[in-house]
């Protein structure tokens, strides 16, 4: 069976892919896009403490395939093991319709001007990669606004005098103060900080035709049983499929890119739901797979254009892989704090992203979305027996008394912490799977304990009689759920893999949409970052379109 | 008082090792707390020694214990499920654990009083196999100790619908409040009703790709634990 000829293909439905689909249907291109899932909903995968997709004991219900999609992993001491997605090391999203935005926390952060400046402002410290990228914040000021409006964001960053300027409010007001931040918002302007409310992609209204959040505890790695936490799965796939122009295929995974005789992408070939091998043509190829599956992707193109991977001509795609250190503490007070009000995360600082003595970058930091009890269970804080009486005793008393607050450091990247194509173990489809290696930097561990200082800080200000510090000591591999870098937006072929536009160097038609091009990631969750980009390069590919050809401006 | 059991489990056999498994655990268990012959892994003598340990690891006091919670029936349903790979080290480890209590106590483990169950214990999580080295040859103690304290936490803390959890006893315990679980209701959004199979070869026939009828993993059946009401 061959499919008829289309205009665009994207290559995974998820922060970024779901939007370009939408962007380009609704534009009048014919889009097939492709997702290597399934449609999930919260009355298939019900909110399970022990099987979601940050509490994994059970395994992850929004994917990937855990009998069919391993990865390679290679610690710093160079021990490699096939990891499975359940596992930590496997550096897991998500694989389904709207990616990890059907289960993420949903922090809609935009980043500041300074994160899109790092080697002007900090320079490029030994052992990493850290520059500046092509592109500044007022390029994507326009786009950060309509993923804030069409997918739909609610918070109040107003009191936050580090933000960057913007032109429109968020569309939602934030939900009613918690306890956490009844107690945390007033410690924090005491210590002299500047307070706000997150700005989250999840309804506190109804807003685009869904209803409001109803504060569940379930939230962070559940998918939402109210459909309040706005993905692309219950805003643009629907509106791309609606457009009537844009062909949704699960359970499809892409294999590898086609090249004309050109060596220009024709296509993509990949595996359907049967394991049938299957070819789609199009015009353009839109690769938003994520960082990882993205790299492995263009490293698993090989052709005589491309002997070492699609784009990979000067050894750029799969490097600088990164994600977030994220450290923090929790603090034991006594009173009674949890009040049983999702999702948790509400309240946060920006005023230790920059300009901290003797640090490269820094950190937003906020309290923590809601435990479930056997989260807690093994955070028990040292001298705290780990079963036990004690251990119980130890459940009774912080369960209900503690908040915790963390942040994600700001990475810097590393050119040898990277995504390679294993040589010899293959997936379910005999595809090669992602070998992850490498480490982050150093400074990490110094941003870790520069942000568990100030949220110990916090946390006693507050009113804390106990803190316990939860901070990464031990440099390893970063990506997980923040992963990006690996396929780096920049001027110069020899030091980046696309260009301003998300373009692949040396292919007019072949773009990658998501973290992967993120040149740094911010000391905020990226996700808000990646859908601006979504909709700035499809901008991009909409003024090159006309009378049905793409002509790159 | 034992009228929920069903006759079937009521064999001779059953019933001796019924007998045996009461005398040891009816003064600190509710007599419904293991259905011996219901296991899909365990054999009963094995859950019974689970039983005990799990009970140290998560004692009853003025709250319920691991073993009321209904521990073993979540290791014993994850063992024959998405925990199958730890099999093997569950076999062999209650082998290790009943042979070392013979060793050192001349009873077997679920015998032994709390303290003498609770420096064994704590021996297997220092990775030193209690009694003589022979017994412990190709285990890790350690390692059998933190998957056997990891799983009752699973079972003990983590949602009903496992098979642990049994009437939500630990979340009572801290005080949570016990939402029910709506979430088996389709949603109403339009874009979730898959595509009809006559649609297949439309221009929209691949639109809703394999629709979301997939089976879930996380089947019938696993729903609250037994005489939990959902309010």
């Amino acid at each position: 069976m061959s499919f008829k000829h289309v205009n665009v293909v994207v290559i995974g439905s998820g922060a970024g892919g779901g939007i370009v689909a939408k962007e380009l249907s609704e534009a009048g291109l014919d889009v097939v896009l492709l997702e290597r899932g399934r449609w999930v909903s919260p009355d298939q995968e019900r909110k399970d403490d022990l099987r979601n997709q940050r509490t994994t004991a059970l395994g992850v219900p929004f994917g990937p395939d855990e009998e069919k999609e391993p990865r390679v992993f290679v610690d710093p001491n160079g021990k490699e093991k096939v990891v499975w997605p359940a596992d930590g090391n496997y550096n897991n999203n998500a694989a389904c319709v709207g990616g990890g935005t059907v289960s993420y926390g949903a922090m809609a952060w935009r980043y500041m001007e300074q994160d899109f400046r790092m080697r002007s402002i900090y320079g490029t410290p030994k052992g990493s990669t850290l520059t500046d990228w092509p592109i500044s914040y007022s390029d994507l000021e326009p786009f950060y606004e309509k993923a804030e409006w069409e997918i739909g964001v609610a918070g109040d960053q107003s009191a936050d005098p580090f933000k960057a300027r913007r032109r429109r409010a968020l569309p939602m007001p934030p939900l009613p103060d918690s306890n956490e931040t009844r107690i945390l918002k007033p410690a924090a302007q005491k210590l002299g900080w500047h307070p706000f409310y997150i700005p989250m992609l999840r309804n506190t209204i109804p807003y685009n035709g869904r209803p409001g959040c109803m504060r569940c505890r379930w939230c962070c790695g559940y998918a939402c049983e109210c459909d309040a936490k706005c993905g692309t799965q219950n805003t643009v796939i629907p509106k791309a499929i609606a457009s009537g122009r844009c062909e949704l295929r699960t359970r499809c995974i892409a294999g590898s890119i086609l090249l004309d005789s050109r060596g220009q992408a024709k296509g993509v070939e990949y595996f359907d739901s049967q394991d049938r091998r299957q070819v789609q043509t199009a015009d353009l190829v839109v690769v938003s797979g994520g960082a990882i599956e993205s790299a492995r992707l263009l490293l698993n193109s090989r052709s005589s254009f491309f002997p070492n991977g699609i784009g990979n001509r000067f050894d750029w795609v799969g490097r600088n892989l990164q994600g977030h250190a994220y450290s923090g503490a929790f603090g034991l007070f006594d009173q009674n704090i949890y009040d049983d009000l999702g999702p948790g995360a509400e309240i946060a600082i920006c005023d230790f992203n920059h300009g901290n003595p003797g640090l490269t970058g820094g950190m937003m930091l906020a309290n923590e979305f809601c435990r479930v009890p056997y989260q807690v269970a093994s955070m028990a804080p040292p001298g705290v027996p780990k079963w036990g009486k004690a251990h119980k005793d130890f459940m009774r008393t912080w369960f209900r008394r503690s908040i915790v607050i963390m942040g994600p450091s700001q990475e810097m990247p590393v050119f040898d912490s990277r995504v390679q194509v294993d040589p010899k173990v293959r997936d379910h489809w005999g595809l090669p799977v992602a070998r992850l290696s490498g480490m982050d930097h150093p400074h990490n561990i110094d941003l870790c304990k520069f942000a568990s200082d100030k949220a110990e800080l916090w946390l006693k200000e507050a009113g804390a009689i106990q803190t316990v510090r939860r901070q990464k000591t031990q440099n390893w591999l970063s990506g997980g759920q923040h992963q990006a870098g690996t396929c780096r937006m920049g001027n110069d072929p020899k030091t980046s893999v696309v260009d301003r536009h998300c373009r692949v160097h040396d292919i007019n038609n072949l773009f990658v949409m998501d973290a992967s091009v993120h040149v740094t990631n911010g000391g905020f969750n990226p996700v808000l970052t990646i859908m601006a980009i979504a909709y700035y390069a499809s901008d991009h590919i909409k003024r090159s379109w006309s009378n049905g050809t793409f002509r790159a401006l | 008082m034992f009228s929920n059991i069903p006759a079937s489990h009521l064999t001779r056999r059953n019933f001796l090792r019924f007998s045996t498994f009461l005398a040891i655990a009816a003064p600190v268990l509710e007599p419904s707390a293991l259905l011996p012959g219901s296991f899909r892994f365990l054999t009963d003598a094995e859950a019974i020694t689970i039983l005990a340990l799990c009970e140290r690891i998560i004692p009853a006091d003025q709250d319920a214990g691991a073993a009321k919670a209904g521990v073993v029936e979540f290791i014993d349903r994850k063992l024959a499920g998405y925990h199958k790979r730890y099999q093997g080290l569950y076999r062999r480890g209650l082998v290790c654990v009943n042979q070392s209590s013979h060793v050192v106590f001349d009873k077997t483990f679920e015998a032994l009083g709390g303290t003498q169950q609770d420096q064994l214990l704590s021996q297997m999580e220092s990775n030193h196999g209690p009694g003589p080295s022979w017994i412990w040859s190709g285990i890790s103690p350690g390692e059998f100790f933190s998957v056997l304290v990891e799983h009752s936490m699973e079972g003990f803390y983590g949602g009903p619908r496992h098979g642990g959890n049994r009437g939500a006893v630990s979340w009572l315990m801290l005080g949570l409040p016990v939402i029910p679980i709506r979430s088996r209701r389709p949603l109403s959004a339009p874009w979730f009703n898959p595509a009809p199979a006559s649609a297949a070869n439309s221009p929209l026939s691949h639109r809703m790709g394999e629709g979301r009828g997939e089976g879930s993993g996380v089947g019938v059946g696993e729903g609250w634990g037994e005489g939990f009401s959902v309010s």
